[in-house]
């Protein structure tokens, strides 16, 4: 088992790199914060293919659009708030509607950005990105999987949405090669099904080594694809394994909890299903530790929901 | 072409606009008609573009920021041959390539537009990849004066001229109203000139519906470096139809079958 720990932003910047010497037509845009999406590696490296338009996420998302229009590929970054919620109205009309060629990859989301408290939280990105036609949503686990994700976003021409967080996480053992829109099985068991996506898939991991002692087994699926969903392995499981939770450091409304819950609910074959995420709440400031603690997010509140759901 | 015939042009446009909108019975002509003469010098004259090449890399960019106003765009793209004309008569029907804002399902469309004050942003991108490519093409934006009180537009603004984006003209289409009545009681905007100096702009105020002023101004801008160049372009609203000129209302409201009678006799050629 490896104690591997990374920033996904570290590795986002470095990927950028390797990409930019690929391929020219690759631009990078930042809104001022490229010091913390690491878009500033890119910008040291190509400073012609850099361009940073201070705190004015809108134009920045406008401005991909034109850029994208013309050939480029184009990397938008910024806090997953401001690249979601200030900017929607221009992902939305500017970038999807067109279909353009725009990876937006949004840093800092969900509850673990600590600190900042609830301005800085992005706890309603993954809804506000998936609701949109044309666009993709990844939410990668780990280190090694935000490289995976952001190399497979170029196989896509259009707009693809990248969540990636503040915190270093650490790195979970992968069973398959990155495969956008399948889902990766990292673990077998047929009581139960946790269905994860960030930071929570190690805490899935965690969560089903505790079951075990419990004599619970659990099958834990990394969904690092929110859309296009993986729907065959959803019905699947619906069918090998007795009941389902979902995990995710989003809000339960809207986000893989629910993307989930519509394929289920599509399916007439519905199983026990819990939802691990925030529940109708603002974020606020703590550490890391606190904050998954209060707002329920951690490998013992899975394990807790999964045996109530078993009524174990 | 030369100034009559572009005169003739434009009056044979703002034909188009009547008859499409009347058939579609919806649709914006009052903002089609105070750009017509614009889009008329920039379609006709100034834009480097190929109908038969629609991606042509090297050509000059058009977006129209105020996307309500495509009826003038879409006859423009139709008399330049983008598309066969007989499509301005499903302008806004059900399963027409017409849409009722643009979208780049119609040839000569690049990027899509409705929601305001986006286009310039859209404009500067168009304008940063001739940066980085060393193209020479330029970058053209048509903006509703209603519509720069949109923040966007504002950032937009400053980022081009902190990129110094001498390869973008716009052009503001300043004809007094927006759809809640004029724009100094709904939202006053002067003194716009001074803004966008202060912005960082080169700034050319011109009668908008003057044709030899146009070209002189799109002239103008294409020779002024290190600045991005604004078109200050006064207008009248739904100009050359008496009944709906300085009019609010057909902000948004087409002709009726009288109406378009009365309007396309104003607008012969004899």
């Amino acid at each position: 088992m490896s104690n591997e720990m990374l920033y996904q932003r570290d590795v986002y910047g470095k990927t950028l790199i390797e990409l930019g010497k690929e391929n020219k037509d690759i631009v990078v845009l930042d809104a001022d914060l490229s010091g913390s999406t690491r878009t500033s590696f890119f910008a040291c490296e190509f400073p012609d293919r850099f361009f940073n338009f201070g705190v004015a996420e809108q134009n920045m998302m406008g401005a991909a659009a034109g850029l994208a229009s013309c050939g480029k590929i184009v990397f938008a970054s910024t806090f997953a708030m401001f690249a979601t919620g200030r900017a929607w109205d221009q992902v939305r009309n500017s970038i999807c509607y067109s279909k353009l060629n725009v990876k937006i990859v949004a840093t800092h989301a969900g509850i673990t950005v600590g600190p900042d408290g609830a301005t800085h939280q992005a706890l309603e990105d993954i809804a506000i990105m998936r609701v949109i036609p044309n666009m993709t949503v990844i939410v990668p686990c780990d280190g090694p999987q935000t490289k995976d994700a952001i190399k497979a976003s170029l196989d896509i021409t259009g707009p693809v949405y990248i969540r990636l967080g503040r915190s270093k996480v650490p790195t979970v053992e992968h069973k398959r090669p990155f495969e956008l829109g399948k889902a990766e099985v990292l673990r077998q068991g047929e009581d139960v099904s946790i269905f994860a996506c960030g930071i929570m898939t190690k805490f899935a991991m965690d969560a089903a080594v505790e079951l075990e002692k419990n004599n619970i087994k659990a099958t834990v699926i990394n969904m690092h694809t929110i859309k296009p969903i993986d729907q065959s392995i959803i019905k699947e499981m619906t069918k090998k394994t007795k009941a389902m939770i979902v995990c995710e450091e989003h809000s339960i409304t809207g986000g893989l909890g629910c993307a989930i819950e519509e394929v289920v609910a599509e399916c007439a074959c519905a199983i026990p299903l819990a939802r691990i995420g925030v529940r109708n709440r603002f974020g606020q400031s703590g550490n890391e530790k606190d904050l998954l603690k209060e707002y329920g997010l951690q490998p013992e509140d899975i394990v807790r929901s999964v045996m109530k759901m078993l009524n174990k | 072409m030369e100034i009559k015939q572009l005169e003739k042009k434009a009056k044979q446009m703002r034909r188009d606009v009547i008859k499409m909108l009347t058939k579609a019975q919806s649709g914006h002509p009052g903002g089609s008609l105070s750009a017509t003469d614009i889009l008329t010098c920039l379609f006709f004259k100034v834009l480097r573009h190929n109908s038969a090449d629609p991606k042509w890399p090297d050509r000059d960019r058009f977006h129209m920021s105020k996307g309500h106003c495509c009826p003038i765009w879409y006859v423009a793209l139709a008399e330049c041959g983008y598309f066969e004309r007989e499509h301005l008569d499903s302008l806004r029907n059900f399963g027409a390539l017409l849409q009722g804002h643009p979208d780049v399902n119609v040839p000569g469309i690049d990027v899509a537009s409705g929601s305001l004050g986006q286009g310039l942003s859209v404009s500067l991108g168009m304008s940063l990849a001739a940066k980085i490519d060393k193209k020479d093409y330029r970058v053209y934006c048509l903006m509703g004066d209603g519509e720069i009180q949109e923040g966007n537009i504002w950032e937009a603004a400053m980022a081009a001229a902190h990129f110094k984006a001498d390869n973008i003209c716009a052009i503001l289409d300043q004809n007094g109203f927006q759809i809640d009545g004029c724009i100094k009681d709904v939202m006053n905007i002067e003194p716009i000139g001074d803004k966008w100096k202060a912005f960082g702009w080169n700034v050319i105020d011109i009668n908008g519906h003057d044709i030899k002023q146009i070209l002189d101004a799109f002239e103008q801008a294409k020779n002024f470096k290190g600045k991005p160049s604004i078109i200050i372009a006064h207008t009248v609203k739904g100009k050359d139809v008496s009944f709906m000129e300085n009019v609010v209302n057909f902000h948004g409201v087409a002709p009726t079958k009288e109406e378009e009678v009365i309007a396309l006799k104003e607008l012969s050629d004899e």
